[in-house]
């Protein structure tokens, strides 16, 4: 086993992401779907602090990268857990194959 | 091997078992609570990249807010005990198949690339140095971009309270 550095970190983030790709995928409920999201935009947040410290030290760039994408990730799940709450609330399912009533 | 280095490989295992668990297991409770172990990981990581702000704000608003919005979400629309529906055989395989090959793509790419850390002085992630950048006007300040997300926050606030008001039967 060598010492951790860069590399390490990316397979990890690499891992991660794709993680959430094959759930985002498998699961047809809005709530593990949105979950599926939060795995890959945490993946993108460590990639970012990985190339922060390893690679552009000189720059805080990737750490207020990373800020911004929790605060959105924070806005965006809000939102999401509204609207599904309120298809619950007409449909008495959260499954994706009743979400396509939501256009009309 | 130092103690840096064992820390390291638990906290990743932590993150990805958990990871792997949170989108496989039929109870979304379980679910809930794998996604929080494996937000804990994450914020490890951090701590051990020693970007200990970084790792409270992961902390903070991940597993003490995202979370617990999705686990009252969980109450608010499952039945106890009820297990999520199993999925067809060949959509997990295709699923599966597109993740590996997406994964190992993606790493054969992050190998034969190289990094070459600058060498400039590095900047310490250090709480004063984020705050005057967070809301400098200078050159390298993020002022703007706070502001943006400032509004964007207040929007999506009102947007929840808009979309989850419950709509009043229409007087004829």
């Amino acid at each position: 086993m060598m010492d951790p550095g860069l590399y390490h970190v990316l397979f990890i983030s690499t891992a991660l992401f794709f993680i959430g790709v094959f759930g985002f995928l498998t699961r047809r409920n809005l709530i593990t779907m949105l979950m599926s999201i939060e795995l890959v935009l945490n993946s993108v947040n460590i990639n970012f602090i990985a190339f922060n410290k390893y690679v552009w030290p000189n720059q805080l760039d990737g750490l207020f990268f990373s800020i911004f994408v929790i605060a959105i990730a924070a806005a965006e799940a809000a939102v999401a857990i509204a609207i599904i709450i309120n298809l619950y609330r007409s449909h008495q399912s959260i499954d994706v194959e009743n979400a396509e009533d939501l256009k009309f | 091997m130092s103690g840096s280095t064992i820390i390291f490989y638990l906290l990743s295992i932590l993150t990805l078992v958990s990871g792997i668990l949170s989108v496989t297991t039929r109870q979304i409770f379980r679910a809930a609570i794998f996604l929080l172990f494996s937000l804990i990981g994450i914020a490890g990581l951090y701590f051990w990249m020693q970007y200990e702000f970084i790792a409270a704000v992961q902390i903070v608003v991940y597993v003490g807010g995202i979370t617990v919005l999705i686990i009252f979400s969980i109450f608010l629309t499952q039945q106890a005990g009820e297990l999520l529906p199993q999925q067809n055989k060949k959509r997990v395989l295709l699923a599966l198949l597109a993740a590996f090959c997406g994964f190992a793509l993606t790493l054969l790419q992050i190998i034969q690339h190289s990094f070459n850390k600058t060498s400039e002085t590095p900047i310490l992630p250090t709480m004063e140095n984020i705050g005057n950048q967070m809301l400098g006007i200078e050159e390298n300040g993020f002022s703007l971009p706070f502001e943006v997300v400032s509004i964007l926050l207040l929007a999506a606030m009102i947007g929840c309270i808009v979309i989850a008001l419950r709509s009043k039967p229409t007087t004829v």
